[in-house]
């Protein structure tokens, strides 16, 4: 099961960085695409606890920062990802989420993954740009995250609920 | 609602003692020590111990961008093909590949008047404004999230391609190549905000630097400060590259852009000019990757005169 399990969050995290680079680039507004890996985590995070999110979200992360086109400093997307897994899972519930409990976790993960991403370039002296570019991004990316929590959460939240039968090992 | 449910989870993990929140705290510390000393590791200069590892990650994922962006390439062609039924697509791209074209070479005349007056014989300017191209198609573009313009294209070390290499297409400048895989190829492009390009005005002949802004679309401006202080080139003037000895990065004499504003500033005793560039960087598809001739490719070669090699 734990085998089943981690090719199965292997899988949806490749999926969501094929889509990100390759395929919502064309429907990309000023180059700011949804966050599909995050969404992921998030998902990941909402039924299995920190736990497991903080390590997907790591595992995401690397892929994320060596696939190609990416040519920051590796390491970055891993750590906000370690953290948006983190705080994610905290907002767990016993019961199933509800709709608008998933919506204000993607929206404050999504705020502080892109956040941290920005502001640890702004520390190790990897990117040099305005600070209102970088809201600009925030934003956007916000409202990109949560425009496509109802069609991605769902079935990741589904999947990652399937592979997991009994909750007290989460 | 939704807080009564949360503080009964909390409760519960007080409840469970050492084993419920302590291990993902100790987790959370060891990953975040790991993304820290990957960064740290990545940010030796030269080779970076994570050359591999990337170089790696880019070799199976490579094939996988490639196969999604063909996968998706019908539908992105969607609203060419409804244009296409008034065979209106044939015009518009015959007329679009000449008026870039005349474009690039009016872009090119007054750098190109000058450097017959400079130098003498035709060779170096055959030599040097007749290139061999790789075509690509960019599969891949990183997202502004990640702060960086780069994208992927399908060709690789497979197709000639190294790191270094100028990245042009039909309308002018796009990048350069920073690193290769097998199959694919990342391309930094001239408006990310670690661009630096060796430039030149077309009309005075005045060298300097472009800078990019790391925006795209109607903002993915550039910045030219010229090496000479005193020269101030005009708006409407085109920029082309500079080029350096053996043509790396950049091969020299490919158009860039148009000057559009030009401050001066006081304090930097410099001046300034902001620069339109004519390759639109948020819907790049078909590129040319400029390689020496006689490279050996998997795939056809554009030579110099046209032909395809």
């Amino acid at each position: 099961m734990n085998v089943l399990r981690a090719a199965a969050a292997a899988l949806a995290v490749c999926v969501a960085v094929a889509l990100q680079v390759s395929v919502f680039p064309h429907l990309a507004w000023d180059g700011i695409v949804p966050d599909l890996c995050l969404l992921v985590v998030v998902g990941a995070a909402l039924t299995r606890g920190p736990h497991f999110a903080a390590v997907l979200g790591f595992a995401a992360g690397v892929v994320l920062d060596l696939a190609p086109p990416a040519d920051h400093l590796a390491g970055r997307w891993a750590l906000a990802l370690v953290l948006v897994g983190y705080v994610a899972g905290r907002v767990r519930q016993d019961g199933r989420p509800n709709a608008s409990t998933v919506v204000a976790t993607v929206a404050a993960s999504s705020f502080v993954g892109t956040s941290v991403f920005a502001l640890s370039g702004i520390f190790v002296g990897d990117t040099s740009l305005g600070i209102g570019e970088v809201f600009e991004v925030i934003a956007v990316s916000l409202l990109w995250d949560v425009l496509l929590t109802p069609l991605v959460l769902p079935p990741v939240m589904a999947l990652f609920r399937r592979l997991e039968p009994d909750r007290s090992l989460a | 609602m939704a807080r009564i449910p949360r503080r009964t989870g909390r409760e519960r993990r007080w409840r469970g003692g050492t084993d419920g929140p302590r291990p993902s705290r100790a987790l959370l510390v060891a990953l975040v020590l790991a993304a820290l000393s990957l960064m740290a590791l990545d940010s030796q200069g030269g080779g970076s111990p994570i050359d591999p590892a990337r170089r790696a990650v880019g070799e199976a994922f490579g094939p996988v961008e490639t196969a999604t962006a063909a996968a998706v390439r019908p539908f992105t062609a969607v609203p060419h093909f409804v244009r296409s039924r008034d065979h209106l697509q044939q015009d518009l791209l015959t007329l679009q590949a000449e008026n870039s074209q005349l474009r690039s070479d009016l872009a090119r005349q007054d750098y190109d008047k000058n450097r017959l007056e400079e130098y003498d014989g035709l060779t170096a300017a055959a030599k040097s404004l007749g290139y061999s191209l790789v075509p690509a198609r960019v599969v891949a573009m990183g997202p502004s999230q990640s702060f960086s313009r780069t994208v992927t294209i399908d060709a690789g070390a497979s197709s000639g391609i190294q790191p270094d290499l100028t990245v042009v297409n039909n309308d002018g400048l796009v990048g350069r190549v920073l690193r290769v895989t097998r199959t694919t190829a990342t391309v930094l492009l001239i408006v990310d905000a670690d661009s630096v390009v060796g430039a030149r005005v077309g009309r005075s002949m005045d060298v300097g630097l472009l800078h990019g802004r790391g925006a795209l679309g109607s903002d993915g401006r550039l910045d030219l400060e010229l090496v000479d202080d005193t020269a101030v080139p005009a708006e409407q003037d085109d920029v082309v590259t500079w080029g350096s000895q053996g043509g790396g990065p950049y091969v020299s004499g490919v158009p860039i852009g148009r000057v559009t504003h030009v401050y001066s500033s006081v304090r930097e005793s410099a001046q300034r000019a902001v620069i339109d560039p004519f390759v639109d960087f948020g819907a790049l598809d078909l590129v040319g990757v400029v390689v020496p001739a006689g490279t050996s490719s998997d795939r056809a070669v554009i030579e110099a005169d046209g032909s395809l090699g």
